[in-house]
């Protein structure tokens, strides 16, 4: 954590008067002592997690023995870029995830790290195979094999800007052979087929996991999040086997209205 | 200032005055967001636990959201959005959806007249969404109310309402569309004029030269900006529902299991201490995207 003083900090410069000082010395202490506290809060709960998440991963916790993975159909990871540089944590993650028998998953980090290191995360995998892969030969729905899809930032507002340039050149079309000019009207569908014909056939995350220090989806394709559950599991180097089974055990017994 | 909670004695409402100055004095040692945004979420599962009549968790909600954009205002936010209204809720039943456009319509005449917090801070209001889908009357208050607080400055309440993410990025497309198009007709023009000689001969080097819609005009177009800092949603749902999914790249996602209607001040201080703690993490990350 990188605590930055605000305007308060930047005041010092223009202050002689000693109150004045004073004052702004002594709000300084309680704001940090202040996040002090708060950065021990959050260590209290890392520690009471890592052991919680142990206990789960020994089996000792028979809530989470069982898990629905059916109802996770497509399963979503976005990792800080900074921190998926830990390749081997990284395959050491999707192998847990291959043995719990997640079928379709998507891998994100905004600077495309992962796609850089596509091939060894890959050959590291015992039965998986690569998203487009799938597409192309039409076996999305064989449950034998994991498919893993690789994206960064330039597959989410990019992608949306490729698309859009495909539907404005349909209308450009349009408006050169109709007669006069209409507005340019386009609907969701049409958005979903431009982003398909770019190449864009991912479907939407039921569940998007977090690793990094912030619950953020840092880029993640805005397209593909309309209902996501999205969990913050913390930093990669903390992963665990628990809290991966329970982040899944709790989405599969979340119910959605979809705004109903 | 008053605090929009129902009858209490003033000496109470003076010391809590004082106390939250107090704290914030010292959060204001550190970045405060510039954007808030908010998803009210529990108004139903409210009422149902505190048994109320239909409609009633709607109405604490209301009077929760406007202690919260006092909080947020006094800690200095400038912007606050709250998401009163999806496109997906029209799906609800009839009555409910009715319920929902008059409370609003009371609630927008209300925030009109004298007194209001609206006045009292200086807030520009601003309705955004496919105002299209709005019934008559409420479409003619909302405008009503965007009139009247267009020179306000100090701090902005924008309200989604008829919002869904998905349609605000294809009403985005439709606008960059549109003023790309036009760009590409006076090129045409130019083109043309040039070929045939007829009127000002047009220098070549003054054509722009045209590259389609650019990501720069998608963001400009879309209904809500600057984007948020932090987004609190309460019940402890962790989706987004299609809200703010093109704003949210930078943005923390809070998730306090008070049902909305529960909101106070405490919510807003840890989502405010949360954005603090990581200000420089996703400061790096907007520069590393633009």
């Amino acid at each position: 954590m990188d605590l930055k003083p605000g305007a308060g900090g930047q005041r010092v410069n223009r202050l002689v008067d000693p109150f004045a000082q004073i004052s702004y010395h002594f709000l300084q202490f309680l704001w940090r002592t202040l996040h002090l506290l708060v950065s021990l809060w959050y260590l209290q709960v890392s520690m009471v997690q890592m052991i919680e998440g142990f206990l789960i991963s020994s089996g000792l916790v028979k809530r989470y023995g069982a898990l629905d993975i059916d109802k996770v159909r497509y399963l979503a990871i976005v990792v800080d870029s900074e921190e998926a540089y830990q390749i081997s944590k990284v395959i050491q993650l999707l192998k847990w995830v291959e043995d719990m028998g997640v079928k379709h998953l998507c891998l994100y980090d905004s600077k495309g790290v992962l796609k850089t290191n596509k091939k060894t995360i890959m050959e590291s995998l015992n039965n998986a195979m690569p998203f487009e892969e799938a597409v192309e030969k039409d076996v999305l729905l064989d449950q034998k094999q994991m498919t893993v899809e690789f994206a960064s930032s330039s597959d989410g507002k990019e992608a949306i800007t490729r698309a859009a340039n495909v539907l404005f050149m349909k209308y450009l079309k349009y408006a050169k052979t109709g007669v006069g000019k209409e507005e340019p009207c386009f609907t969701e569908d049409q958005m979903d087929e431009a982003l398909k014909a770019i190449g864009y056939k991912g479907p939407e995350p039921d569940l998007l996991l977090i690793y990094g220090p912030v619950r953020c989806h840092l880029g993640f394709s805005p397209w593909r999040l309309r209902y996501t559950e999205m969990v913050h599991m913390g930093p990669l180097r903390y992963m665990n086997l628990g809290s991966l089974k329970k982040a899944i055990h709790r989405f599969t017994t979340v119910q959605q209205n979809y705004g109903t | 200032m008053e605090l929009y909670n129902g009858e209490r004695p003033s000496v109470f409402r003076l010391l809590g005055k004082y106390m939250r100055k107090g704290l914030y004095s010292i959060l204001t040692q550190g970045p405060i967001p510039t954007h808030i945004a908010f998803i009210l979420d529990g108004n139903r599962r409210f009422a149902k636990k505190h048994k109320l009549p239909e409609g009633g968790g709607h109405k604490a909600g209301f009077l929760a959201l406007l202690n919260v954009l006092t909080y947020c205002y006094e800690l200095g936010v400038k912007y606050a959005t709250i998401y009163a209204f999806s496109i997906d809720n029209f799906r609800r039943k009839p009555h409910e959806v009715q319920y929902v456009m008059d409370l609003m319509l009371e609630k927008i005449e209300g925030m009109i007249m004298e007194e209001s917090i609206i006045n009292a801070y200086d807030i520009c209001v601003r309705f955004v969404g496919n105002l299209k889908l709005l019934s008559e009357p409420v479409k003619t208050a909302a405008d009503k109310i965007m009139r009247a607080t267009a020179n306000n400055s100090k701090c902005v309440l924008l309200i989604a309402v008829c919002y869904t993410s998905t349609d605000e990025i294809v009403h985005a497309v439709e606008e960059s569309s549109e003023l790309n198009s036009n760009e590409v007709c006076a090129n045409q023009e130019l083109e043309e004029a040039n070929a045939t000689g007829s009127g000002t001969v047009i220098q070549i080097e003054n054509m722009e030269s045209y590259s389609g819609i650019k990501l720069v005009d998608l963001e400009k177009n879309t209904y809500i900006n600057p984007y948020p800092d932090v987004l609190i949603r309460t019940s402890g749902e962790t989706r987004l529902s299609n809200y703010l999914l093109w704003q949210t790249t930078n943005c923390i996602l809070d998730s306090p299991h008070a049902l909305w209607p529960e909101i106070g001040l405490r919510h807003v201080v840890w989502a405010v201490i949360n954005c603090q703690r990581h200000y420089s993490y996703l400061e790096k990350h907007k520069e590393y995207l633009k």
